[in-house]
């Protein structure tokens, strides 16, 4: 039992870690995209917040006939979180980026950094805790969105939740639940202490 | 080396109409009028911050078309009200950017920091290392004049930059800057006729988008024009 609690963990967090890793890769490059275009960027933020308002086992469900990318299993679980992990990060990003005072924005100009070093040195250190907030919530509600996945064969805690169910066996839901939980609460901490110390400089 | 400057026939949208204006190398210049009269455009105009939509800038005699301004701006200092330091790095780093920009080595852009700093009374070991926030208004404007003068720039441009001062402080900061202004060209914009008289010696009126008034300082006050006299008027109460 305990060593299936944590295969199922690990399981948990590679799901995770893989998406939100995934998403912070494509999501923080899109949102700084979003500040230089302006109409398209409205529009890319759209369609992302779209995706995020679609409930999680219906996506599951899309995602399933797609090709390549879909069927039953653990690639679709991650593409599902990787979409959903998407738009705090881009918006964060985004917001984060624009909230830059334009006073320094203005000086940094003129100084003659050039708008790499601009982006580089001033922009994204100064919302990085933003991003970071960002990162936060996706990998929160990762870990959430993550047990639903063992609905399709995605691996995970959800797997001894959704056994202890059809088994009426409370035990078992409580091994997927409790650990799904813990790493929610743990993730939240963690990322929480590094965007102060990042507000803090 | 200090660089001219030279408006010709500029027009920026409805903000600025048909300004002529020639800045020798080395001269002090004060852009005085209301706010919205134009100014902070006309500053901007120099390091290519705002683009002409007619007529155009010149520096050392070249078009800022083919001028390459990223190569000019770290030639021009800028000192701007509320100093724009970076939050996130340190006094030091702040002053060392444009040295950092220009790829000076460490010791080079070390001295170069510590005369600067010495000259504003900014002493190096108190102030290096701690983050602009932590420093008072005037302190901050310090820093940022530093930052601005550091690399020995050719064009000084000031937009307002002890707007937000209280009197005395800005008395001295006025004080301080009088005796770096040496060697390097300056516009200087300001609503205070008063601190005009101080740093420049040759005064620009702007009034809705165009130049009213060109003359030099000492004569300013005696130009019979009723918006000079009501300046006038308002500097010697606040003097």
């Amino acid at each position: 039992m305990t060593q299936e609690i944590v295969r199922a963990t690990v399981e948990h967090i590679v799901i995770v870690a893989v998406s939100v890793g995934v998403a912070i890769a494509a999501g923080i490059p899109l949102g700084i995209w979003c500040t230089r275009h302006t109409a398209a960027g409205r529009v890319a933020l759209r369609i992302v917040d779209a995706i995020q308002t679609i409930p999680s086992l219906a996506l599951f469900g899309f995602l399933i006939p797609v090709p390549l990318i879909g069927g039953i299993g653990m690639r679709t679980a991650i593409v599902a979180l990787i979409l959903y992990s998407l738009l705090p990060i881009v918006r964060n990003t985004l917001t984060g980026i624009r909230g830059v005072d334009p006073i320094v924005l203005d000086a940094g100009v003129a100084m003659g950094l050039t708008p790499r070093q601009l982006l580089r040195e001033v922009e994204l250190p100064l919302a990085m805790p933003t991003i970071v907030a960002g990162i936060r919530i996706a990998t929160v509600v990762g870990i959430g969105v993550a047990t639903i996945a063992a609905a399709i064969g995605g691996g995970g805690l959800g797997t001894l939740i959704f056994r202890g169910v059809a088994m009426v066996d409370t035990r078992l839901i409580l091994a997927g639940a409790l650990p799904a939980a813990a790493l929610a609460l743990l993730a939240d901490v963690v990322l929480s202490a590094v965007e102060k110390k990042l507000i803090k400089g | 080396m200090p660089s001219s400057v030279e408006f010709r026939n500029v027009a920026v949208g409805p903000i600025l109409h048909e300004i002529n204006l020639r800045v020798a190398a080395g001269e002090a210049v004060a852009f005085v009028g209301r706010s919205g009269a134009g100014k902070t455009t006309t500053l901007r105009l120099v390091n290519g911050l705002v683009r002409p939509t007619s007529g155009e800038v010149f520096v050392d005699d070249v078009p800022l078309a083919q001028t390459d301004l990223i190569a000019l701006r770290r030639k021009t200092g800028y000192i701007i009200q509320g100093s724009g330091l970076f939050p996130h790095r340190t006094v030091y780093e702040n002053i060392a950017t444009v040295p950092r920009l220009l790829g000076w080595d460490d010791s080079r852009t070390r001295a170069a920091a510590e005369e600067i700093m010495r000259k504003l009374d900014l002493p190096i070991e108190r102030f290096g290392d701690r983050p602009p926030r932590s420093l008072s208004g005037g302190e901050q404007q310090r820093v940022g004049i530093a930052r601005a003068m550091i690399a020995g720039p050719s064009i000084l441009l000031c937009d307002e930059p002890f707007g937000a001062l209280d009197p005395i402080v800005r008395r001295d900061l006025q004080d301080a800057f009088r005796a770096l202004r040496s060697g390097v060209t300056i516009i200087f914009v300001t609503h205070d006729l008063a601190e005009a008289l101080r740093v420049a010696e040759r005064i620009v009126l702007f009034e809705g988008g165009r130049i009213v008034t060109d003359c030099p300082a000492a004569e300013f006050p005696a130009q019979p024009l009723p918006l000079v006299q009501r300046f006038v008027a308002a500097a010697s109460l606040s003097a």
